[in-house]
């Protein structure tokens, strides 16, 4: 549904983004993550056609973004970070104007329109003027705008921010039900908003692709090593300088009554012996667990890197 | 790429924007500060040609001043420049307003070119200034019923008003898509719109060439003509041009916003 390759944009001399090269397919969920600045927002501005890229191309429901900017928008659905409603309009109005303006013909029109207000719960606003909603409807509103359409492809630039605790929950819902139905492409620097909603991330920095994966894999796949914690009453120097010469332990560093042991790739079979260590030299185990590494630290790791290099 | 002009999609944009202008205190405030000026121009100006004329008949200067030179000229030429002011109110918050807002993004990502937005934008305020003008329809319909006035200088005069609008609010769209601060759109609406109105009166310290061509450019010179009852070619293409190249350097300058 969406096809990057060598895509590219520069500011100046400044390079927003450099040869972004990735595949979405129809129906999937995927998210971009980075940090504030990565690049996020102008690679979607470039896929709804809106900005043209400096170098290499985009194609969006098989339409170049370039060549054919317009009939990307129609196949398009749009939010941006700030959603782009009237604050003196009414929200059925906003909505059916949004609809026209994506050439809805106008016996659908108040289908589409009934459809996008049930879709994102906003029946018992419709009537209301937008100016007077709470920012957690307001973005609804503009999530429904994106929507109102029913385009191929949904491009959502934060859509969670600013929003409550319960609002956020609510969108992460509204989103993963559209899974299947649509193609979503939606950006967000907050880890948890990714991994509860999407099937894929990609993952840029300074405007490049870091990692590309699903959730699971990449957490996996960053767990270099294996990383184990033994939680004691007594972390003793003698009984540390045991556990690390227990064949297979590449490292143990102490955190308080906390030792993180990382093993070597081959060393999973030597759990038994740290924990023997550990007894032995009486430092009193309360606990002995695999440490995961979260997707916070996955992301952490991968920005990091990419600084250091 | 294909350069399609699709004109519903233009209306679908005006007539929105026409009702915005209803929903805030915009259209109330200019359409009733205008009528209250013309009322004041209409009663002023025809005082003023009654005693004039009373004066005429005393003195015995024939049958007294015609409505078209005593009444109807200074009324409409009034009228112009009390537009002058006020189509700057009208036009400056048509682009600044959305892009301050963040709401022209929902246009740009509308399968709708550059073309069909700049028109749509231009038809809401052209229109809303319409509507002012013809409200003013009301004095000529006085003028029928008690006097003798001249129908076709009063068309002309309607006519030629228009058109002197569609500049003016060409304008005003040019430099509402310039900025986000309504007050510098605004001003520099205003500005301009001086400008092209006073700018021949360089032309008698110029040479010949050039004063032509300052006369030309005038955009008060152009409606001498329509005043009198006149429809010259002249005048209708440079005021339909005028109006023209406002909105196609519109299009080149939120074209370039892209590119940036």
């Amino acid at each position: 549904m969406i096809e990057v390759s060598g895509l590219s944009k520069l500011y100046g001399p400044r390079a927003a983004i450099s040869n972004l090269e990735f595949k979405i397919e129809a129906g999937e969920i995927v998210g971009f993550l980075g940090p504030n600045g990565a690049g996020k927002s102008t690679t979607m501005k470039i896929l709804t056609g809106f900005m043209p890229a400096s170098a290499g191309i985009a194609r969006v429901a098989g339409f170049d973004v370039f060549d054919e900017p317009v009939a990307v928008k129609r196949n398009v659905g749009y939010l941006p970070e700030i959603p782009p409603v009237y604050p003196e309009m009414v929200v059925e109005d906003y909505l059916s104007y949004a609809a026209r303006l994506h050439e809805v013909p106008k016996n659908k029109l108040k289908n589409a329109v009934d459809r996008a207000i049930e879709r994102t719960g906003l029946t018992q606003v419709r009537k209301r003027i937008i100016g007077n909603l709470s920012k957690g409807f307001q973005q609804r509103v503009g999530l429904a705008q994106a929507l109102v359409h029913e385009p191929k492809v949904l491009i959502l630039d934060e859509p969670t921010v600013g929003l409550d605790p319960v609002q956020i929950i609510e969108i992460r819902e509204l989103i993963k039900g559209l899974a299947g139905q649509h193609t979503v492409i939606l950006s967000s620097h907050i880890l948890p908003e990714v991994t509860a909603t999407c099937q894929r991330i990609i993952v840029i920095n300074k405007g490049q692709i870091v990692a590309q994966d699903s959730i699971e894999r990449l957490t996996t796949r960053m767990r270099q090593g294996l990383l184990f914690h033994l939680d004691v009453k007594d972390p003793n120097p003698a009984g540390v300088d045991s556990i690390r010469n227990v064949p297979g332990v590449k490292q143990v560093d102490i955190e308080g009554n906390r030792l993180l042991v990382e093993l070597l790739p081959d060393g999973a079979g030597q759990r038994d012996r740290i924990v023997e260590a550990a007894v032995l030299s009486k430092m009193g185990v309360l606990e002995f667990a695999a440490e995961k590494l979260s997707l916070e630290e996955v992301f952490l790791q991968l920005t990091t890197q990419e600084g250091n290099t | 790429m294909k350069l399609g002009f699709n004109f519903k999609k233009s209306w679908t944009i005006a007539s929105k924007d026409y009702r915005t202008y209803f929903t805030s205190p915009i259209a109330y405030i200019v359409i009733a500060g205008f009528l209250i000026l013309m009322g004041w121009m209409f009663f002023f100006n025809l005082s003023h040609f009654n005693l004039q004329s009373l004066q005429y008949k005393q003195f015995g200067m024939g049958k007294g001043m015609s409505l078209t030179d005593g009444l109807i000229r200074p009324l409409y030429g009034n009228m112009n420049v009390i537009l002058l002011f006020l189509v700057p109110f009208v036009t400056m918050r048509l682009f600044a307003e959305e892009k301050k807002m963040q709401t022209l993004q929902l246009l740009l990502t509308a399968p709708l070119t550059l073309g069909e937005i700049i028109v749509g934008k231009f038809l809401s305020a052209f229109l809303l200034v319409a509507t002012m003008v013809l409200l003013t329809l009301v004095y000529p319909i006085v003028l029928i019923v008690f006097g003798n006035p001249d129908p076709g200088v009063i068309f002309t005069s309607y006519l030629g008003t228009l058109m002197l609008t569609g500049c003016y609010v060409s304008m005003g769209v040019l430099f509402s898509s310039m900025t986000e601060n309504q007050i510098v759109a605004g001003a520099l609406t205003f500005a301009a719109g001086l400008f092209f109105w006073l700018v021949n009166w360089a032309s008698q310290s110029a040479g010949p060439v050039f004063s032509d061509f300052l006369d030309y450019l005038s955009l008060i010179q152009h409606y001498n003509n329509f005043s009198q009852g006149i429809i010259d070619t002249t005048d209708v293409v440079f005021y339909l041009s005028f109006t023209g190249l406002g909105l196609f350097i519109t299009h080149r300058v939120l074209d370039s916003y892209r590119w940036r």
